[in-house]
């Protein structure tokens, strides 16, 4: 039985307050109802404070570069794909600096989980806007205001016909655990935009503002029409929905890569005599 | 028999169907054949030419004299009758070119009109060509039919038969009305394997067991994706097109982390989005093969030309510092044996591994009797498992050599913690200064000296004790030899040739008293700064006086390589 002291992990250097600690209690939480021991999957991140976040839990771990987190991902999905394989990135980290390699994670439909830890600012960069701070966000880089229109990550994945779309917020913790639940159990590719005060530097999006706002989708939302999926991923402003968006079940790239259909890449235990064999008569094809 | 064909056109043309398949010929009769290519960055038009050097003595460089033109246009007459030689021939069509030549060195053979009559649709004027450069040579091209069937696949017996027709009266026709052609074929033999430097180290990469490729196209590094994408099903590899470069480089140390040798390849711009994951590399341990085929920069350059000007890109790419290691091949042959090798060191190493070539490389063919599979090793490195594994077990434990045992993770109770902060013995990130250190010892200064200890010292080829020496590093190795060979007859000169390229080879074993005793050293580089002779300096402090230099983005040809070492040695 895997209990959470098995997910003890380093100390948090989160500020007190941050939306993070409350992420990671549930995180652990989920993974113990799920039964998953810490030695059988990996948690691959970036840079920011929510790539910190694979140190502290018990796991296999790739902190990786800013904004790579998912292209290591999907280099070890396509490896190893029977292992659960999870990315946490935050906003800047992922809708900004990774922001190609969502939109190709997606069309592949790799099996990563991704939960983007999005609180709306640069936390560790102290201050700075990001890809998600609301137009007119003043900070010591956008001294006249954020100019640009923020990024809509979930509208961006059910236009890409995303396989599983979710909202959540570190302040409901009961629901974020089923999101995260879900989004584990999920066969392809999720994306969990995960809502995260940061108590140090957004003094806009604040565990009040978000409290007003934030309702769960209602009792009989259709999660699969894709048209009403789009509709709800553009509320945002008074009423902000929380839940599943939208998910499909369309084949995932590690299906449809015929190399590894019947056994991971890394369970094919390489033979060298014999490849040496075949590649004899592969250098046969060049006389 | 020495003789060089020469295929000019507007791309598209078919250009390199005629080169490819007379070089198939020639190899598959048991010649020897060196091919090289000179294009345009565009699908269609521009002008283009593809050269087959042809003997039944090893060749291993283009020439400068023509001995067949084949003229598929009034450009390649205009740009190449000059490089005729006295007994040369122009072959081209009269009718489509438009325009006649009346000088007994030009053939008209009827390309269009010779394939209708064969049954055969304007686009088998290639296999006319064909017929007419062999029948000129007086190859009577028996082997051809099997190629032909090779390459077309079940396209169906007429087509076949159609194409073979062609090809005869072709043949027929050049042999016929070439008066003038005093070409001889010598006596065929073994057949010859005829590989390019991309294929080579895609089969070196999987006779390595690379199992994961991921790469973005880009010239002249695309064959590499090819090669991989053609061989993915039979060998079971997974390949990947990224998105990008950074993509691609990240995609692959993912896959290495998770447990399987993994490679990618690029060209310098893309290797330059490579560089921040190469530093990731080095800060994570995590073995990784990159293929780096240069062309002439900075940007976009010339991207279907050649040069040698990214020793020092590869050499400092990714901020701070790590381990490296820098092959450079100096042929197909090199290539295979240096990818493995590549791999044997990034794996036991934990370091990233870096293979050099470039457009003139990858766009050459090579014949070899064959490759000497026995020579490869393998030797598995990886962790894997609950019983060989502790639960306790730490990523970056500090070791005697610095190389802390990797194990794969998700496979026992154990677990695997990689950071791009720097960390400690388990993977977790670290402020302290001690930590910082005892990390900076154990991933470089630790496995330095082992790793120097890897590298083969550079090939002396020719006099034993020379007067001269020429020095070159990767694709430069053919020519340089066959121009020491030439000047061989008349001077005590030898070629020194650097394949393993960093870091250094100790210096003790021989060539650098070689450096010094010689009256003259000469650095050929394809570049205009000479990467490797300061290179060479630096580790060495030997200053070698004469530099030749070429950075138009051609490749150095025989005769004007000898020409130039000739006007420094007649200086002596």
């Amino acid at each position: 039985m895997v209990t959470l002291e098995d997910y003890k992990g380093q100390t948090p250097a989160w500020c007190p307050g941050c939306g993070n600690h409350s992420i990671l209690k549930v995180f652990k939480e989920a993974l113990v109802e799920l039964a998953i021991e810490p030695g059988t999957f990996v948690i691959v991140s970036g840079i920011g404070q929510a790539g910190k976040f694979p140190h502290y839990l018990r796991c296999n771990a790739f902190n990786g570069l800013h904004g790579r987190t998912l292209p290591v991902a999907t280099g070890i999905k396509l490896s190893s794909h029977d292992m659960l394989v999870i990315a946490v990135a935050g906003d800047g980290d992922c809708y900004g600096e990774g922001g190609n390699h969502l939109i190709h994670a997606i069309r592949r439909n790799i099996g990563v989980k991704l939960f983007v830890h999005d609180n709306q600012i640069y936390g560790l960069t102290k201050g700075q806007a990001s890809p998600t701070s609301i137009e007119g966000m003043k900070t010591k880089t956008q001294p006249f205001g954020v100019l640009s229109e923020p990024l809509n990550p979930l509208s961006l994945a059910v236009a890409l016909d995303c396989s599983f779309v979710a909202r959540a917020y570190a302040g409901d913790q009961e629901h974020l655990k089923f999101i995260i639940k879900e989004a584990i159990r999920h066969r392809g590719f999720s994306l969990v935009d995960i809502l995260q005060p940061c108590v140090t530097f957004n003094k806009v999006n604040t565990y009040g503002w978000y409290q007003k706002r934030v309702y769960h989708i209602e009792e009989g939302y259709n999660e699969r029409d894709r048209f009403v999926a789009f509709e709800k991923s553009l509320e945002w402003g008074e009423k902000i929905p929380l839940g599943i968006i939208y998910r499909n079940e369309r084949p995932t790239f590690e299906e449809r890569m015929p190399v590894i259909k019947d056994r991971p890449l890394i369970e094919q235990e390489f033979d060298f005599e014999e490849v040496k064999k075949r590649i004899d008569s592969t250098l046969g094809e060049f006389y | 028999m020495d003789y060089t064909i020469k295929i000019g056109g507007e791309a598209g043309q078919g250009i390199q169907t005629i080169g490819d398949t007379i070089s198939k010929v020639f190899s598959r009769m048991g010649y020897h054949v060196f091919t090289h290519q000179d294009y345009e960055s565009r699908v269609r038009g521009g002008h283009n030419f593809y050269q087959v050097r042809l003997s039944e003595t090893m060749v291993t460089s283009s020439r400068t004299q023509v001995d067949i033109l084949v003229a598929l246009d009034k450009e390649s007459i205009k740009r190449h009758e000059r490089e005729l030689g006295p007994e040369g021939i122009i072959v081209y069509d009269a009718s489509s070119l438009k325009e006649r030549h009346d000088k007994p060195h030009f053939l008209d053979v009827p390309f269009n009109e010779l394939s209708l009559k064969a049954g055969g649709s304007p686009i088998m004027a290639n296999m006319v060509a064909i017929g007419a450069i062999l029948g000129m040579i007086g190859i009577n091209g028996d082997v051809l039919h099997s190629i032909i069937k090779e390459t077309m696949g079940n396209k169906g017996e007429a087509i076949l038969k159609q194409n073979i027709d062609a090809f005869i009266a072709g043949r027929d026709y050049a042999k016929a009305n070439c008066l003038r052609c005093s070409f001889f074929s010598a006596p065929s033999s073994k057949p010859k394997m005829l590989i390019d430097v991309n294929e080579a180290i895609g089969l070196g990469a999987i006779a390595s067991g690379c199992k994961f490729y991921t790469a973005y196209p880009m010239t002249p590094s695309t064959g590499i994706l090819n090669f991989f994408s053609s061989k993915a099903e039979e060998y079971g590899i997974v390949v990947e097109q990224a998105e990008d470069e950074i993509s691609a480089i990240n995609m692959a140390l993912g896959a290495s982390y998770a447990g399987v040798r993994s490679m990618t390849g690029t060209s310098g711009g893309g290797f330059c989005l490579m560089v921040e994951g190469i530093s990731l590399a080095g800060m994570t341990e995590i073995p990784i093969v990159v293929a780096l085929a240069q062309r002439p920069a900075p940007a976009t350059g010339l991207p279907t030309r050649t040069e040698q000007a990214d020793l020092f890109l590869a050499l400092h790419a990714g901020h701070g510092e790590f381990p490296r290691v820098i092959f450079a091949p100096g042929d197909p042959e090199q290539a295979f044996y240096l990818t493995n090798k590549a791999f044997d060191l990034s794996n036991k190493y934990q370091i990233p591994v870096f293979i050099l070539t470039d457009q003139y490389l990858s766009d050459s063919r090579w014949t070899y009797l064959g490759f000497d599979l026995d020579a490869l090793t393998y030797r598995a490195y990886r962790l894997k498992g609950d019983e060989r594994v502790p639960e306790t077990y730490k990523r970056f434990a500090y070791t005697e050599d610095g190389v802390s045992p990797l194990a794969i993770p998700g496979k026992g109770k154990y677990i695997v913690v990689v950071d791009s902060d720097e960390h400690d013995e388990e993977g977790h990130i670290i402020e302290d200064g001690e930590t910082r250190r005892l990390m900076v010892e154990k991933r470089l200064f630790k496995k330095l000296p082992f790793i120097k200890k890897e590298m083969e010292s550079p090939r002396l080829y020719g006099s034993e004790r020379p007067d001269i020496v020429v020095i070159g590093w990767g694709s430069t190795y053919g020519i340089i030899k066959e121009a020491v060979d030439e000047l061989a007859k008349r001077h005590s000169i030898a070629m020194l040739h650097f394949s393993e390229v960093y870091p250094f080879p100790y210096y003790t074993e021989g060539f650098m008293e070689a450096l010094k005793r010689a009256k003259l050293t000469i650095c050929v580089e394809q570049n205009g700064t000479n990467q490797f002779a300061r290179l060479l300096k630096a580790e060495t402090g030997f200053d070698i006086p004469v530099k030749i230099n070429r950075y138009d983005g051609r490749p150095f040809l025989l005769e004007e390589l000898i020409e130039v070492l000739n006007g420094h040695i007649g200086r002596l």
